[in-house]
């Protein structure tokens, strides 16, 4: 199973300055497990205590999986995944 | 430095003025590689607070999908704050997340909605450290160097 992962600016540290990645997994959270397999250190910058980080977005086939199960979502051949950081901050 | 034509630093400006007392939000995109913030993308701040902005998360995704389109990347990243100065809070610095980015603060505590001098001043942001750095506006953008 191939998808295709985009990875933003200020994670390409993690995969050599690659834009866009191929891993592997049925939902999102193995997808993830995946990636941290091959650039060590990415999960931490998604996940905190077993969620999605509140200020990481991650769309599957341009839907936030937020609203389709969060690091459950189920993932399939072919399908696109995008991470983008929220662009977010503020005086408070 | 920040170079930036007027017409954008007054497009900024009106768009901070317009939204206050809450917190405007928006991007100024560029070629990748530039350094030339060419395309004005005000955005919803979707907080819709006075102390806070957040994009959208699906016209987030759809302005990343255009900027990709164009080759494009955010050259400014430009907020509001409506009450104090214009420098980026500690919710900014942990949360800034792109390294290539100007990140442009305008302060609109002086005159709110109305005219008058705000302050605008850019940073770069990058793992937690900020440095300010200079703006120039100019009348135009001097023409690009690669055709």
């Amino acid at each position: 199973m191939a998808i295709d992962v985009r990875i933003p600016t200020i994670l390409r540290t993690y995969t050599d300055g690659a834009k866009a990645v191929t891993a592997d997994g049925a939902t999102l959270s193995a997808l993830i497990d995946d990636l941290e397999s091959t650039y060590p250190g990415i999960k931490d910058r998604l996940v905190d205590n077993g969620d999605l980080r509140r200020f990481v977005n991650v769309y599957i086939n341009d839907e936030d999986v937020r609203f389709i199960g969060g690091l459950d979502a189920d993932l399939a051949d072919g399908d696109q995944v995008v991470v983008l950081p929220a662009v977010a901050g503020g005086a408070r | 430095m920040l170079t930036i034509d007027q017409a954008t630093y007054d497009a900024i400006v009106a768009h901070a003025r317009r939204d206050h007392p809450d917190e405007a939000c928006g991007i100024v995109a560029g070629p990748e590689g530039s350094d030339r913030p060419e395309r004005f993308v005000p955005m919803v701040n979707a907080a819709g607070s006075p102390t806070f902005y957040e994009f959208d998360s699906t016209e987030l995704l759809q302005l990343y999908k255009d900027m990709d389109a164009r080759d494009e990347e955010p050259v400014v990243v430009y907020h509001s704050h409506t009450a104090t100065e214009a420098y980026p809070s500690r919710t900014d610095i942990g949360l800034a997340s792109e390294p290539n980015a100007h990140y442009v603060l305008v302060s609109t505590r002086e005159h709110g909605n109305n005219d008058g001098p705000v302050e605008f001043r850019s940073y770069r942001i990058i793992d937690g450290q900020v440095t300010e750095e200079e703006v120039a506006v100019v009348d135009q953008l001097p023409p690009r160097s690669d055709p």
